[in-house]
């Protein structure tokens, strides 16, 4: 059976990698309003860069092996 | 201009943008993918009411604490947090952790050890037929009500923070759950609160860490909120001596004694929303294992909860009001702090996640209550009141049919809360007269063998009397609440305390009466369910480091220090 962590894997690694490219494209063409405090230290970029490191951690370690 | 599409009206706390909705969609995606993944795998009802018993420690126990973290939870106590300051924290700590290591170390093996299917099936084996069926029937009919006051609930805040229609928001989330829960069981409920656990942690632990660094880190932070509010706003304990030194209005006996002794206890211990998933361990130390590690991550809680909840009364520019003002002056209320949080700190895509940390803390909630009622229907009321003779496959079909079922009677549930607002305040008080007494009757259960049959069932049947006919009576004579809170200054969170010990006092009482005046039952039926009368299974031969005990004994120690820390 699929580990659960395998879903959570996917799920963080998929979310991260959304967040994170959201991050970069305001990073490419910033907004000329943000809309939101703290614009400056670009939290969708690192909270989405450690979200899909960690999916991926985690999609690696429990991924289901084949004749497992 | 912006088009919206139907479900969405022009007003609303967040505007989601493009990335934010697929961050919502593939959550749903997600969630019934996993629940038609298991569908194979919940044939017989071991599988489908149990998870076939196979659960690990760590799944059980993140499992037994998020279907606790709903929603609801999230953003009323940073709601409490805005309006009380850190004395919201004592639901976390002093409210929780005792209860969750009693659970773990001495209730836990009594419960595993009967092989019971649910708390009431507990009870039948102990106290017989009538203390089930009371229990059984109080339970399940309050489950749904309470799973259908939530739905509008959340489909209201969905509305105020999204701008999303109630019955878009009502229908969507209860057909995926009904889908999931229907398909996988109790499987696919708790793999869906682990997935829950982790998307709250992600979607919520920004804002304290951003909040922190925009008010200056801890220290400056409490010397805003002194300034703003009040410095009892960052105290624990120190303002508990009086009931009018604080902003809660509750004296330290209510926290201890009340919350701490009664309520949580009763809550952590014997109700079947969360215990269900301590049940579906797969041996006795991932079990013990379980509860005590959702007390290290409750112990966290506060973080994502309680902390946004202090932040906004540093730096949110405008002063949030009682639920009454807002609906009135059409300003923000205390519960709307944790979106406007959301809102100031999350841009495109984390926005999302926040709103899917909210999505999915209401939806994993129903799922438990579902999942529960469905059990508890199917083994308590159904099989031996009902229908006696059917098979395992009858029976799994009746939970699959009673998912629906139990769905829709929340659904109904939400819509009667719709027309008539109050029917949610009797519901919610409702719960509450079950869960003191219950406690009461299980634990004299599992620790005194002289318990009888007859005395279960009188002490809680007289123990939820009393707690109805105290909330009656402040109901009908408010000035009533100085005699059951013990004092004029006490708020109505107290009024919930000292009722509950009440109720408990009095349910213990009857129980001994009741048990003294009649023939106690046999030694032999007692084996297995009560505390001298059983050999406890060891854990077995493992390194300290893998005791549940040990791991008890570290909470313990972290909780004590936190209390210490923020006295």
């Amino acid at each position: 059976m699929v580990s659960i962590w395998f879903f959570i894997g996917i799920s963080l690694a998929v979310n991260g990698a959304l967040i994170l490219a959201a991050g970069i494209y305001q990073l490419v063409d910033p907004p000329l309003n943000p809309g939101v405090v703290l614009y400056n230290l670009h939290a969708n970029v690192w909270w989405g860069a450690a979200l899909l490191l960690f999916g991926l951690i985690y999609c690696f370690k429990f991924a289901p092996r084949r004749g497992a | 201009m912006t088009l919206l599409p139907a479900f969405v009206l022009p007003t609303r706390l967040v505007h989601l943008s493009p990335v934010d909705v697929v961050i919502v969609v593939f959550y749903f995606a997600l969630v019934l993918a996993i629940g038609w993944y298991l569908k194979g795998r919940a044939n017989t009802g071991e599988d489908f009411f149990m998870a076939g018993r196979e659960m690990t420690a760590w799944v059980a126990g993140l499992s037994f604490l998020s279907a606790n973290l709903g929603a609801l939870e999230l953003m009323g106590w940073a709601g409490s947090a805005y309006q009380y300051g850190i004395l919201a924290t004592h639901w976390y700590w002093i409210g929780a952790i005792p209860a969750m290591l009693f659970l773990a170390l001495v209730m836990m093996p009594f419960y595993y050890i009967s092989k019971t299917h649910s708390v009431p099936g507990y009870l039948r084996l102990r106290f017989g037929e009538p203390s089930r069926v009371l229990s059984a029937v109080s339970f399940a009919f309050m489950t749904v009500l309470m799973s259908g006051v939530n739905m509008f609930a959340m489909a209201k805040v969905m509305q105020i923070v999204l701008g999303w229609d109630i019955n878009f928001s009502i229908w969507v989330s209860s057909l995926t759950v009904a889908i999931y829960v229907t398909l996988g069981g109790l499987r696919s409920a708790i793999f869906n609160e682990v997935l829950q656990f982790f998307l709250i942690w992600a979607g919520a632990l920004l804002i304290p860490i951003l909040g922190l660094y925009e008010a200056g880190g801890w220290s400056n932070l409490k010397l805003q909120i002194a300034e703003r509010a009040s410095d009892q706003y960052v105290h624990l304990w120190s303002g508990l001596g009086s009931f009018s030194h604080n902003p809660m209005g509750i004296h330290w006996t209510g926290i201890v004694f009340g919350l701490g002794a009664v309520i949580s206890m009763g809550y952590w211990t014997t109700d079947f929303l969360v215990v269900q998933r301590i049940l579906a361990a797969k041996d006795i130390r991932s079990a013990e294992m379980a509860p005590i590690i959702g007390a290290g991550f409750k112990m966290l809680v506060p973080i994502i909860v309680i902390l946004p909840g202090l932040l906004g009364l540093a730096v949110l520019p405008e002063k949030l009001v009682p639920e009454s003002i807002a609906a009135v002056t059409g300003a923000h209320s205390y519960n709307d702090v944790l979106p406007l949080m959301l809102a100031r700190y999350c841009g495109p895509g984390l926005l999302g996640l926040g709103v899917t940390a909210l999505i999915a803390g209401f939806m994993s909630g129903m799922a438990g209550n579902v999942s529960a009622f469905t059990t508890v229907w199917t083994y308590d009321i159904y099989r031996p009141l009902i229908y006696a003779k059917g098979s395992d496959h009858h029976y799994v079909n009746m939970g699959r049919w009673t998912t629906v079922i139990g769905v829709l009677i929340s659904v109904g549930t939400a819509y009667l809360v719709m027309q008539f607002a109050s029917i949610m305040d009797y519901v919610q008080a409702l719960f509450s007269f079950f869960i003191a007494p219950l406690f009461g009757t299980v634990v004299l259960g599992m620790l005194w063998k002289r318990a009888t049959g007859p005395g279960g069932f009188w002490g809680l049947l007289c123990g939820t009397l009393s707690s109805v006919g105290m909330w009656a009576w402040v109901k009908v004579d408010p000035l009533a609440l100085r005699y059951v809170a013990l004092s004029p200054d006490a708020k109505g969170l107290a009024q919930d305390m000292y009722q509950a010990l009440w109720s408990f006092i009095v349910c213990v009482a009857v129980t001994v009466t009741v048990s003294l005046a009649t023939e106690p039952a046999p030694d032999g039926q007692l084996t297995g369910l009560v505390y001298g009368m059983t050999e406890i299974p060891l854990v077995g031969d493992v390194p300290l480091y893998e005791k549940p005990l040990f791991w008890a004994a570290v909470v313990t120690v972290v909780f004590f220090i936190l209390n210490i820390i923020f006295w």
